[in-house]
């Protein structure tokens, strides 16, 4: 558990970065600060592990304040985490991962072995291992930064702004793999960013902070949707707030999902036009896996790809209401498709049927 | 070129085995001098930030100086007050060593300032204490400046040293005016030829010192060209 205790952080110059900060993050949780830049939430972060020194008031590591310890070797037992890795240039991978254990005397051969380790948790190819961070893509650069902070196997972890440096494809990928990870590893992690929807998404429980070094509200991902304390917060949690709580709506068993008659890509014309409800066609491989929709009136032979319209996305049968939701809104025909959880076409759903299962179930229960 | 291949001189006292030995004593003394000094100085200045305006002045002014002249002047000066050759011998290495200090420490500075800010700051974060943090980071990825600096002002000084032999004392600055003194084109020349192959030489020495010693993280070569065999001629006593 890491608290803090009325901390605030005051400049000479008479700015006041954090003001009377009270915050507590469980053990083994994911604790997000998140907020407009200038409301301290790096600051906050970086007084954790003393790179910044409070004003006033206590931070405290599993009930021990901070402030007594040594800086360094307080600091040896967190893990950190930052924006653009800052890995060593001029070190190869494999040795910058084994620079804490190396760092808390394990022998040069246990460190290696322990960060050949790391790279495979980590998703890294152990062809990495002697190439230089200037070889390695961003993404690949904060795999390896993941991997030196949990090279010492520390119990808390701060990471600030982990994810925001590299592009929206491969930042969703690393959030995915990371809260993976984070499940098998459950280490006390305070992460810091400005981007509220990564917050909802990885976060166990978020901290909005407001300009000026306050709290605004400390709550969950669907709670801040749901029930944002104040306007600050509704605003800042953005617009389609009632569309995004849905993706914290547990979708399995509300929605009845109908049967949707498909054809195989390659599949001739007139199966396509005998097939069709509507005018449109819902089109698949040979493993029932759904490619996309198809206009059988337009098609000349057979099907082929070019005939394809990929607008429409998919909803996981165990997924959210959102996506249920999305799946339908997004798709030509109206009706969105369904898959399992090896992407297998289960049918449709319609928007109706999805706005039907929400109004009757005004509680629903959250997936967190 | 004709002196240059005369056996007579490359004997004696007056010989060129002398003149060279005197003219590498006198540049590694005064790039010894201007390392230690302008090394630590430019690590001080790039981690604090502080006199960063010496850098900027101080650094400057010292590149226009007129050499010949300052020597001149410091003999009169210093001379006086030693009884021996060192009155000459002094000005010649304080000339030499305000012509390196300004490349090292200009490039010491800006070597660790241009250390990935990142980096260190994972450094500290993680728990290296100040000392580790210069050790192990800073200095390591500041090196591949610092050391062109060094290469520059030993290229400076290997030149220049040539002027000692204005005030009477040797190294192959002799060749250059004793030929000029005599008419004598062929002895310029080989002075001059000695003085342009001894600077690539020993340019040629430090790239050579820099690609072995610079982690290959930093120069982004990948890692065969360390090992590659276009530089094996070149240093005959260092493996």
């Amino acid at each position: 558990m890491i608290k803090f205790e009325n901390v605030t952080k005051a400049y000479p110059d008479g700015t006041i970065a954090v003001d009377g900060l009270n915050l507590e993050a469980p053990t083994g949780k994911l604790t997000i600060l998140v907020g407009p830049s200038g409301c301290g939430k790096t600051t906050s972060l970086r007084m954790i592990n003393r790179l910044i020194e409070p004003t006033s008031g206590t931070i405290y590591l599993d009930d021990q304040p901070t402030s007594g310890m040594d800086a360094a070797l307080l600091r040896r037992r967190i893990g950190y985490v930052i924006q653009h890795a800052g890995l060593f240039p001029h070190r190869t991978i494999v040795d910058n991962i084994a620079t804490m254990p190396l760092l808390l005397g394990e022998s040069p051969k246990k460190a290696k072995m322990r960060a050949l380790e790391l790279m495979e948790r980590v998703g890294l190819p152990a062809s990495f291992e002697k190439r230089y961070p200037w070889q390695l893509s961003g993404g690949q650069q904060q795999r390896v930064g993941v991997a030196r902070a949990l090279a010492a196997d520390p119990a808390f972890m701060l990471m600030d702004e982990p994810f925001s440096a590299v592009d929206p494809v491969v930042r969703a990928q690393l959030q995915d793999e990371f809260l993976r990870l984070q499940r098998e590893i459950g280490k006390t992690i305070i992460m810091v960013t400005h981007d509220i929807d990564e917050a909802l998404k990885l976060g166990d429980q978020v901290a909005v902070m407001r300009v000026g070094g306050h709290l605004a509200q400390m709550a969950t991902p669907s709670e801040l949707l749901t029930a944002p304390a104040d306007d600050f917060v509704a605003d800042f949690v953005g617009r389609d707030r009632g569309y995004r709580s849905l993706g914290f709506t547990d979708s399995s068993g509300a929605v009845d999902i109908r049967e949707e008659a498909f054809v195989q890509l390659g599949a001739p014309a007139e199966e396509a036009r005998s097939k069709t409800s509507g005018s449109w066609v819902l089109v698949v491989d040979g493993n029932r896996k759904p490619l996309g929709w198809a206009q059988p009136e337009r098609i000349a032979v057979e099907v082929r790809r070019e005939d394809l319209n990929l607008s429409g996305t998919s909803a996981s049968s165990a997924g959210t209401m959102r996506q249920l939701l999305d799946a339908a809104l997004s798709s030509p025909s109206r009706r969105g498709v369904v898959v399992n959880s090896s992407g297998e076409l289960l049918g449709t759903v319609t928007a109706t049927d999805v706005i039907k299962a929400i109004e009757a179930e005004p509680h629903l229960e959250t997936a967190r | 070129m004709n002196y240059l291949f005369d056996p007579a001189h490359w004997t004696g006292a007056d010989g060129i085995p002398t003149l060279l030995g005197e003219h590498l004593l006198y540049s590694m003394i005064a790039l010894g001098i201007a390392a230690i000094l302008a090394i630590p100085l430019g690590i001080y200045i790039g981690v604090t930030g502080k006199g960063v305006f010496m850098i900027a002045g101080l650094a400057n002014a010292l590149r226009a100086l007129p050499s010949v002249g300052l020597l001149i002047l410091l003999v009169l000066l210093i001379s006086p007050a030693f009884p021996s050759k060192m009155g000459y011998i002094l000005p010649s290495l304080i000339v030499l060593v305000l012509l390196a200090v300004p490349p090292i420490l200009t490039n010491t500075y800006a070597g660790v300032r241009a250390v990935d800010a990142a980096a260190v700051d994972a450094a500290r974060g993680m728990g290296f204490r100040t000392m580790k943090i210069l050790t192990d980071v800073q200095l390591p990825c500041s090196l591949p400046l610092m050391l062109s600096g060094v290469r520059s002002a030993l290229l400076q000084i290997i030149s220049t040293a040539t002027i000692a032999a204005y005030i009477s004392l040797g190294g192959l600055g002799r060749l250059l005016i004793d030929g000029k003194a005599q008419n004598d084109f062929s002895q310029m020349v080989a002075g001059a030829v000695l003085v342009a192959l001894l600077a690539l030489f020993f340019d040629q020495l430090l790239a050579f010192i820099t690609r072995r010693v610079v982690s290959p993280g930093l120069t982004r070569r990948t890692f065969k060209s360390v090992t590659s065999p276009s530089d094996a001629p070149l240093i005959p006593a260092a493996a």
